[in-house]
Order: C-alpha cells, then structure tokens, then sequence
C-alpha cells in the first residue's frame, strides 16, 4: 500500500479496486496468517489436516518474520498455539535446494521434540546443518526431528 | 517500361523474401520465448556454411562444417541477445570456461521433457553426495550462469531442483530419458496431476540406437481443476488435455491475446542472435565439442564392468 492515506479519503472508490489485483509478484512467503500442511503424525495435526482447517502461522521466530527452511513458528492449531519447525517452503531457493510444492511443518514442543513419531514426506538436507546450529545457539535438541525423517532430497 | 521491370523485380524480391519468412515461421510455429534465441534470422539457411568455414583446415584436411542442430544441442552457448548485455570478451572467456568445465565433467545433450539424473557435493549431507532424479521442466540462462530446473514426486511431494550446469559442486549429469515434449516449457506439471511427473528414484537409463532423432513425446497431461499457478488458458500449450474451463475464459484469453507477436520481424530480430554470428560462435567451439563426444563415446566402449558374483 504505497498510497499515501489523504488518497483514500479523496478517491474512496479506488481503494476497493486496489484491492482486487496484486502489484507485485508471488513471493510465496510464509508469514502470519500463512496456512501451512502438517507432515508428521501427531494426532493434533492429523486430525486438523483431515477436517480441512491447516494451521495459520501466527509468528515466525525470525529477526524478518518471513520464515524458510528451519525456522520456528508459532502455529494455532484446533484452537491451540503449537510450535512448529518449517521443512519445506514454496518460496524460490537457492541451486540446490529444493523447493517444494506446499509449505510443510513438524510440530514441536518448547524443548524442541517432536510431537509425532514418523515424517513421510522428503526433507532437504540443508536442514541438518541449519538445526545443528540451533542447537549450539538456542539449547534446544532438534535432532530427534531430523532422526524422524524418512528421506532426504 | 523501366519502371514496370522494376516493380516486378521488388515484387519477386517481396514474394520470395515472404515465401522465406513464412517457411521459416512454419518451421518454428509455436514458438515461447526461450527459443527465440536459436532463430535464424537468415532467410536461407542451407547458405549456413560460410566461405570462411569451407576454407578452415582442421585435423586430416576436413571442412569444419558446422551443423544447424549445434543451436538446440548446445544452447547455453548462444549469448544474451539483449543489446545492454552483450560483450564480446566476457562472451569469449565464458565459451572458454564453459569447454573447460566440459572437458572435466560430461554435460550431455538434453530437452525439457528428458528425465536426468543429477549428483551434486552436498555439505550437508552425511555422505557428502547427493543425487536428484526428476523430468527437465525449463532450461534457460547464458554462458556459465545456464540452468535448468527438475521436478519429481517423492512420497507424494512435488519437489523441484534448480541446478546451475556449469557449477563445481555438480559431479554427474545422467540422462536417463532423452527425448522432448510439445512445448519448450512444462512450468504447467505443477498443476497436473501428479503421476505426471512421478519418476522412480533408481531408474535406469534407457538408451537410444545410435544416429537416431530425438523422440518427442506427444503426451496430453491432464491438470487438476483450478486455482492454477498461471493462466494456462492463455498460453498456447500443445502439451495439455482440454483444460475444460467455462467460455468467459476462453473469451478473455481472447481479448489479452496478442496475434500480431508472431508477425513482428524486429522482436525476433531482439530477441535472437543472427545466424552469422552463431555460425562464429559454433565454429569457434565445435572443433572442440567434437572431440569431447569422440572422447566420450570411446570412453562408454572402453568402460569395463566387473562381472558381478551369481549364487
């Protein structure tokens, strides 16, 4: 929203035009209010997957608040607030890192344990590297996330 | 009487230009952007071989006669067309460096639509290699900075891998499926179901005879119902099943479309390298091109593999 306010008071039909085309591409982020798919099988994310309602993002752990691969989110899920870790974006990457056709997320406790127990969608490699480092610079363990993955790509 | 000579001159000039311009728009139909670069802008193409080529003396007195085909098999090697980008030296150390790299590691000839194989140095991987098997969705980019884009399905995730061809962290390219598709760029597979771009992870190359043309496949992929991506129904896409939206869309795609693109001369001319400059571009590296397939195909001859153990 570039325009200046005094705009919207003078032209007040613009703004609804405005509002129906976009004036920059898609950048496929993922920020608050971002629906993301649970891949793990935790109960909680299984069951709000199957009823149609994915989790919204409603912070990113991040100085941008734009979230990639390994970040922490903090979801609403079924009415409650989760943590979760981003293993797969939609945003442009990088060569050789994959890109993913949906943004994926493993639920995670405040310790950094998984809640389910297997992850049956491939996983990109940078992330053992990118939680290695959180796990020196924040204390949690997240290398109970990384022994849960089935493939990596 | 002199002038009536004349004006039936410029009209057979005309005419035969036209009839030159129209075969060369038959040859190249539909045509999506990336492939202008390798139009001829030359009216008659079987004129490619140049007095200078004739004279060139290369190893047992051969004609180094450059074939047409060197634009479609070797494509990053064309340079960017665009006037603010061209420079002959960079262009010329880059060719450099591209046959330097080729003679390192083996870049075969592929298409959108080839399924590859690709194995990569991975830091971050326990064993510091890793391998990614996927169909060519769209290649692009000059010189070094060329690229191309995989896409697979694993575990039911569609997964893509941008790959830059002349990168040091690249170790093998195989090609396990040559062949191309309808159209020159198949962004539309992320919209299509997904057992269109499923392919097993341990796939094995599946080889051509030798000397035969590369196949095009003339699969119609079918794409799941809208939201898409793009608006697909807007582009001309040979590759894809009746796309079975209302009439509204068709019209409007109607109303945005721009017919006179493919009349345009001079957006062609911008947006490709004429032939005689492609033709100095090949003659400079193909020599060289030649000698790295000899050398791969004596190598493929010689490869021995180690009898494996039964019982």
């Amino acid at each position: 929203m570039g325009w200046p306010l005094i705009m919207w008071r003078k032209f007040p039909k613009l703004r609804s035009v405005g509002q129906t085309f976009h004036t920059s591409p898609a950048c496929s982020h993922v920020i608050k209010l971002t629906r993301l798919r649970v891949v793990d099988n935790s109960e909680i994310g299984k069951q709000a997957m199957a009823e149609g309602k994915p989790p919204k993002c409603i912070h990113v752990y991040n100085k941008k608040e734009v979230g990639t691969i390994g970040d922490k989110v903090l979801l609403a899920i079924k009415g409650e607030k989760k943590k979760g870790i981003l293993v797969g974006v939609k945003q442009n990457q990088r060569a050789l890192i994959p890109k993913f056709d949906s943004n994926n997320v493993v639920l995670i406790d405040d310790n950094g344990t998984p809640l389910g127990t297997r992850i049956h969608v491939p996983i990109p490699q940078i992330l053992r590297t990118i939680l290695k480092k959180k796990n020196v610079v924040k204390g949690a363990d997240y290398t109970k996330l990384l022994a849960l993955a089935t493939r990596f790509v | 009487m002199v002038k009536i000579v004349k004006m039936a001159l410029l009209s057979r000039f005309v005419r035969r230009f036209r009839r030159d311009i129209k075969s060369n728009f038959l040859l190249f139909k539909t045509v999506a952007n990336s492939e202008y670069r390798c139009l001829s802008s030359l009216s008659r193409p079987e004129k490619l071989v140049s007095e200078e080529t004739k004279e060139q003396e290369t190893n047992g007195g051969h004609k180094a006669v450059v074939p047409l085909e060197c634009r479609f098999v070797y494509p990053e090697f064309l340079p960017d067309p665009r006037v603010g980008r061209r420079n002959s030296l960079r262009e010329r150390l880059e060719r450099m460096d591209m046959l330097n790299r080729r003679s390192n590691i083996d870049v075969p000839e592929f298409y959108t639509g080839s399924i590859l194989a690709v194995s990569s140095a991975n830091q971050h991987a326990p064993e510091k290699l890793s391998r990614f098997v996927g169909i060519c969705i769209q290649r692009g980019g000059c010189g070094l900075r060329a690229f191309f884009i995989l896409r697979n399905v694993i575990d039911h995730q569609g997964v893509e891998m941008f790959y830059e061809m002349y990168s040091p962290l690249i170790q093998k390219i195989e090609v396990l499926r040559l062949e191309k598709r309808l159209d020159s760029e198949l962004l539309y597979l992320r919209d299509a179901l997904p057992e269109y771009c499923t392919f097993p992870l341990d796939m094995e190359p599946e080889h051509l005879s030798q000397g035969s043309t590369v196949p095009v496949n003339p699969i119609k992929v079918k794409l799941k119902p809208r939201p898409w991506l793009e608006r697909w129904e807007r582009q001309e896409l040979k590759g894809v099943q009746d796309l079975g939206l209302p009439e509204r869309f068709y019209k409007r795609a109607a109303e945005v479309a721009r017919p006179w693109e493919k009349y345009d001369l001079m957006k062609e001319y911008r947006e490709s390298i004429p032939a005689e400059e492609q033709e100095s571009i090949f003659a400079e590296v193909y020599t060289q091109l030649q000698q790295l397939e000899i050398t791969k195909k004596m190598k493929r001859k010689r490869t021995f593999v180690r009898p494996k153990r039964t019982g």
